[in-house]
Formats: C-alpha cells, sequence, structure tokens
C-alpha cells in the first residue's frame, strides 16, 4: 500500500522509556482478528493503555494529556518478538509517523519502512538527552529531517545523524512501496524463476 | 573478498534476482507458508493492485493461529476468528493454493506441517507471516517471517527485498548431559546473548551437540533464533536432514531426488569461510533451563536463583518493572515456585519426540491437582503419531488430556487463555507480558521441565524424576 510522503517531520513526542518493548505489548495478540487494516490505534498498547474493565490506566503515558505529538520515543530493542505488521499499523494509526529508539528488532523495523514510518535510530546518549528534554519540557519539539537523515533537539539545537539505505530513504521520500518497485521488474524475475531447482 | 562461503551465503546468494547498489537485494522466494492472522491484509492488497498470486505451486496456506483446540468439527464459534478462516479459505480458492484447513488431516501450525509433509528443503528460501519460520532452517534453508506488506510483496512476485544480514556462527561442543533437551541449549544461548544479541544477523548452529541432535531437537533451536533478534538461525543439512526429507509427500523424487541430493551435499560452510562474529559454548555448562521474567533472555539454569538487578545488562527500572509483574523477587530460588497450568505444544515443542519426552516423565504418576494441563499436538500426524505408539494412554492413565492441533496458548489468540496472575509453565517460545492471555505469567522450559511440573504442581528439576540408568 502506498503511503503518504515523509519530508521534514517536527512535532512533540511521546516518551516511553522501557527496554524490549515487544510486539505483544505494542498490540496484543487477541487484536489481530481483523480482515482489513483499519482501527488498530485504539488497541495500540492495549495493555498498559487500559485495565480489563476498559478503564484508562492513569499513568500510562498514552493516557497522559500532557504528551503528544507524531513521534514515539521508545527504549533500546523496541519492536522485538513477532512478525505482525499490525504492530506497525497500530503505531500508524494511532497518529505517529517515526519512532525513535537506540536500537530496534529488524522485522519491526522492516515493517515500519514498509508502511510509511520511519525509524530513527540514535546513540543511547542522544536517547538519553531526547528524554531528558522531553522530561523537563513535555511539550519540546524534535526535528527529523529525513532528506538530510538528522534528528535535532530544538530547544538545545543538538543534532544527530541517522541510517537509512538510499532504496528505503527514496521509497520513504516518494510515498512508493516495494511492491511497486518488483512489479517493475517483473520480467528479470520470471526469467530468473525459470532456472530455480525447487 | 575469499571464495570461501558460509552455509548462509550460498543459498543466499544463489537466490539473489538483483542487487541494489546501497539497498536491499531483492531475493527470490521458494517457499510460502501462509496463515489466516497476517495474510488477509495481503490478500487484500492485490485485489486493490488488480494482480494474481504468481506462483500460487509454491504458496501453500493452513489455519493453525486462530483455531480452536477442542470440537473442531464444530463451526468456530468466535465470529471473527471464524471470519479471518473463511477469509483464507476464499483466497486460497481464488488463486489456486493448497489450502489445509480446520479438518482438513493436514492441517497443524504452519512450521510442524511444512517440514512433515516435505515442502521444507535444503538450501531453500522459506518465508512465512510468523517470525518463528525460523524453524525450517533445521534443514539448511534460509527461512525467516516477514510482514504483511512482505506477504503481499511474495504473493505478487515470489521475491522479497532484504538487505543481507550479518552471519553469525554457534558453536556448541561436547555433549548433553541427561535430562538437557535442545530447548535448554536454546534457551542457555539467549540467556548468555539477550534478546537483542543476535539482531541484524543471521546464524548459523554448528558443533558436536547440533550434529548429535534429531531434525526434531534442530528444529527447537532454529525456531528459537528469532528470540535472540536473529532474522533466522540455520544448520547444516546431513545424511539425518536428507533421510528425513526423503519420501514426504512433497519432496523430490527418483531422479530428481538424486539431482537435489547432489545439491545438498553442497551445502556447508567451507573450510575457512568467515563469519562476522563467531561464539562458542560448552555443552557441560548447560542444565535444564527455566525463564522467571518476561522476555526469554531472562533464562537460568533450574537451580540457580534470579539474578539481582545490579548482575544483569540493561535498565534496573526495565528488570524491577519484569519481576514486579511476575511477581518474584530477587535472589529467589525457582525451584519450588508453585504453578497452575502446563502447556506443551507449539511450533518450538510440540512435535512427536516432545510428547515422548513428556510421557516420559508422567508414566505411572499422576497429574498434581492443581494443575491444568493443556497437551497441543502440532498437527494430525503428531496426534496420530501420540495414539499409534501408544502415548495417550499413558497420558491419559495418568491424568491428563490431549487436545487438537493448532497454535493454541503460545499466542492465545482462540480460547486457550492462561488467567490474569495464574503461572504457566509453557514448552512455547514467548514468555511477554500477557502472550499466554492478559495478566499471564508464563515460565518457558523444556517438555521435561514441564512434565516435571504437571506432575508435582512446582517448578521441579526433572533430573530428579528420571529413571537413573544402571550401568
Ligand atoms: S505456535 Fe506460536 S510461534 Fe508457532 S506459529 Fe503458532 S503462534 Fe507462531
Amino acid at each position: 500500500m502506498a503511503y503518504d510522503k515523509f519530508d521534514i517531520l517536527t512535532s512533540s513526542a511521546v516518551p516511553l522509556p522501557i527496554e524490549n518493548v515487544d510486539t505483544d505489548q505494542i498490540i496484543p495478540a487477541r487484536f489481530l482478528k481483523a480482515t482489513e487494516r483499519k482501527g488498530f490505534g485504539d488497541n495500540l498498547f492495549r495493555d498498559w493503555r487500559y485495565n480489563a474493565d476498559n478503564s484508562p490506566k492513569r499513568d500510562f503515558v498514552l493516557n497522559n494529556p500532557i504528551y503528544s505529538g507524531k513521534i514515539l520515543v521508545g527504549g533500546k530493542n523496541f519492536g522485538s518478538g513477532s512478525s505482525r505488521e499490525h504492530a506497525a499499523w497500530a503505531v500508524y494509526d494511532y497518529g505517529f509517523r517515526c519512532v525513535v529508539s537506540s536500537f530496534f528488532a529488524d522485522i519491526f523495523r522492516n515493517n515500519c519502512l514498509n508502511i510509511g514510518v520511519l525509524p530513527v535510530q540514535v546513540s543511547p546518549e542522544f536517547l538519553h538527552k531526547i528524554f531528558t528534554s522531553i522530561e523537563s519540557k513535555p511539550e519540546s519539539q524534535l526535528e527529523v529531517n529525513l532528506p538530510e537523515q538528522s534528528i535535532t533537539i530544538l530547544a538545545t539545537g543538538e543534532k544527530e545523524n541517522f541510517v537509512i539505505n538510499d532504496y528505503k530513504k527514496a521509497n520513504m521520500l516518494n510515498g512508493f512501496d516495494d511492491i511497486d518497485y518488483l512489479l517493475n521488474i517483473k520480467g528479470q524475475i520470471s526469467e530468473f524463476a525459470k532456472d530455480t531447482p525447487l | 573478498m575469499s571464495s570461501k562461503k558460509t552455509l548462509f551465503d550460498k543459498v543466499w546468494d544463489s537466490h539473489v534476482v538483483q542487487h541494489i547498489e546501497n539497498g536491499p537485494d531483492v531475493l527470490f522466494i521458494d517457499r510460502h507458508m501462509v496463515h489466516e492472522v497476517t495474510s488477509p491484509v495481503a490478500f487484500l492488497g492485490l485485489k486493490n493492485r488488480g494482480i494474481n498470486v504468481l506462483h500460487p505451486e509454491k504458496t501453500f496456506a493452513t489455519a493453525d493461529h486462530n483455531t480452536p483446540t477442542i470440537n473442531q468439527h464444530l463451526p468456530v464459534e468466535d465470529p471473527l476468528s471464524a471470519n479471518q478462516l473463511k477469509a483464507l479459505e476464499e483466497n486460497a480458492a481464488a488463486h489456486g493454493i493448497s489450502y489445509w484447513g480446520l479438518g482438513h488431516e493436514k492441517n497443524g501450525i504452519v512450521h510442524v506441517v511444512g517440514p512433515e509433509y516435505g515442502i521444507t528443503q535444503p538450501g531453500a528460501t522459506i518465508v512465512c507471516g510468523d517470525s518463528h519460520t525460523s524453524t525450517h532452517g533445521a534443514f539448511g534453508a534460509i527461512a525467516f517471517g516477514i510482514g504483511t506488506s512482505e506477504v503481499e510483496m511474495v504473493l505478487a512476485t515470489q521475491c522479497i527485498m532484504q538487505a543481507k544480514p550479518k552471519s553469525m556462527r554457534i558453536n556448541v561442543e561436547g555433549s548433553l548431559s541427561k535430562g538437557v533437551t535442545p530447548k535448554d541449549v536454546a534457551l542457555y544461548i539467549i540467556s548468555q546473548l539477550t534478546t537483542s544479541g543476535a539482531t541484524g544477523y543471521f546464524v548459523e548452529y554448528a558443533g558436536q551437540v547440533f550434529r548429535d541432535m534429531t531434525m526434531e531437537g534442530r528444529m527447537t533451536v532454529c525456531n528459537l533464533s528469532i528470540e535472540m533478534g536473529a532474522r533466522g538461525g540455520m544448520i547444516a543439512p546431513d545424511t539425518k536432514t536428507f533421510e528425513y526429507v526423503k519420501g514426504r509427500e512433497f519432496s523430490p523424487k527418483s531422479a530428481t531426488l538424486e539431482k537435489a541430493t547432489a545439491y545438498w551435499e553442497t551445502l556447508y560452510t567451507d573450510e575457512g569461510a568467515e563469519f562476522d562474529k563467531e561464539i562458542t559454548f560448552n555443552a557441560a555448562d548447560i542444565e535444564p533451563m527455566i525463564t522467571y521474567g518476561t522476555n526469554p533472555g531472562m533464562g537460568i539454569g533450574i537451580t540457580n536463583d534470579i539474578p539481582t538487578a545490579d548482575a544483569v545488562e540493561g535498565g534496573e527500572a526495565t528488570y524491577k518493572k519484569s519481576l514486579q509483574y511476575m511477581n518474584f523477587n530477587e535472589g529467589d530460588s525457582m525451584m519450588g515456585k508453585a504453578i497452575d497450568f502446563v502447556f506443551l505444544g507449539s511450533c518450538t515443542n510440540g512435535r512427536i519426540e516432545d510428547f515422548r519426552a513428556f510421557t516420559s516423565i508422567v508414566k505411572g504418576r499422576k497429574k498434581a491437582d492443581n494443575v491444568t494441563a493443556w497437551l497441543v499436538p502440532g498437527s494430525h500426524q503428531v496426534e496420530a503419531a501420540i495414539k499409534e505408539e501408544g502415548l495417550l494412554a499413558i497420558l491419559h492413565e495418568s491424568g491428563f488430556e490431549l487436545r487438537e492441533p493448532g497454535c493454541s496458548a503460545c499466542l492465545a489468540m482462540n480460547d486457550d487463555k492462561i488467567p490474569a496472575g495464574k503461572y504457566a509453565v509453557s514448552t512455547s517460545n514467548r514468555n511477554f507480558e500477557g502472550r499466554q492471555g492478559p495478566g499471564s505469567r508464563t515460565l518457558l522450559a523444556s517438555p521435561l521441565v514441564a512434565a516435571a511440573a504437571a506432575v508435582t504442581g512446582k517448578v521441579t528439576d526433572p533430573r530428579k524424576l528420571m529413571v537413573i540408568e544402571t550401568v
């Protein structure tokens, strides 16, 4: 599915300073029963966000009105566990366009890139600075600049570069997806398929 | 670059359709396994683009994640689950894909039935929208889990776009002691590497322990590769592998088999080939393992105490939050902790060998009254073997029931949910918060440890219950 183009995103951010946030927390398995990609944002972090009786858990960050924005900042090893793309869908559907962490699980990172959520990996030190900045001033803004591959804490001007491969970067900037690319080289794929033994 | 290649290089390089400069490789996929949960949106994507599945003959669909494990002959009660199953059935029919739905004799967990029917073969590239696709690496295949956009990609073009991961070799030398199983080997490795220790890598397992291991055991180990963050894990195929694959429904026959075997025999890491990382462990250091926290890296030898926060890597707050969820304390002994549920099953430990191991402990003993046990075979073939080998009679005798095949409490999408606050010793693969039901507390372990817990009602060293062989 093609998605919106990503260029420069300036926004406040929501801090989640927990390590190893796994995809079962991002979206529990019991919410994977849909046959369409709709409404997953409502169940983002369901069991951290709501009590069993569906009342909101006050101490969870998404229920705290002082934090908002299109950027989610998570602890190390964000998105570990299952391959469920539903986790990335939930992040997107809730309204986040970018996730920042000092380390991402592979499949989650891929899934994000495939649906137009930009995973930005920063150093542990820079991550710490971001958390500190949000802690002292919840409305403080981050600027994520994809063309420049940089992220800036606007309040202090501190800036760090991040890595993304040229191909994925071009896709994000243009809102293209891999299937568009692959369908264009279908001839080459069929040639290749002829020689495969299996 | 040296001409010496790793097993992984050999299989990967022979599947690259195109290499994109400073971008991913276009990788050709030989086998695509599909299940009901991660596929509907992918099929919808095809429909929106107005295209068909390119290679239905390389695509195999089964229903497992969402299915009930009792009364499978009745209509599925949960309307959402029923809807997903119906969607897969219709999508498979519309695109000419073979579909092993509920009640079909070949139905079972996707990573159990793939090998059983010879779909899984050495040197193949295999993907599925489930992270434990790494299981198939036991045959010397490159197998890994993918997201739904990628499922759509493979359905549409039989290719996937992936940057080639780095390579890691994990050697375990020596022989395993009695009561130490492949599950323990995997949990031990993960506890040493942490859940992110192999992120970005594709792992090859090597050394005597894996050479000695059965195919079932190799599957258990490769299955758990993802739990240390690895893209996948693989083991060089050998005669044990070839024998296993031979004669199965979808495996090559006669002349093709000869040709295939000749190719399979070339699938090993060349002497002197380089890995980005290499680690060696000693089998003698491994004892039966159990997890105490909320990720699979939080595991210890069953006779050890829960580590204190200062002894573990990573943030103290995260560690404490995890123990708080489990209601355990730093320094607690795991042994003797009371448990409520036992789950034997999943693509990690739902094969016939796992049922044999479980039965060997419970034989002549009774299920503890405080324990609810769910014994769920990975497939109908496993279920049939349990009956044929007389294991079912022994299990009944000891007060256990057998359920019908499926993923069951591994991810608790169906009714098999561990209630909030309850402890389950599970042979599955994830102990994340709420993985087995909201509020559930999971202790990951081998089938032997699960069996020992099932008959004693608490965490027990299975070696204490094993028959001591007299020399
Ligand atoms: S048993 Fe668990 S891990 Fe295996 S395929 Fe099913 S849900 Fe996935």
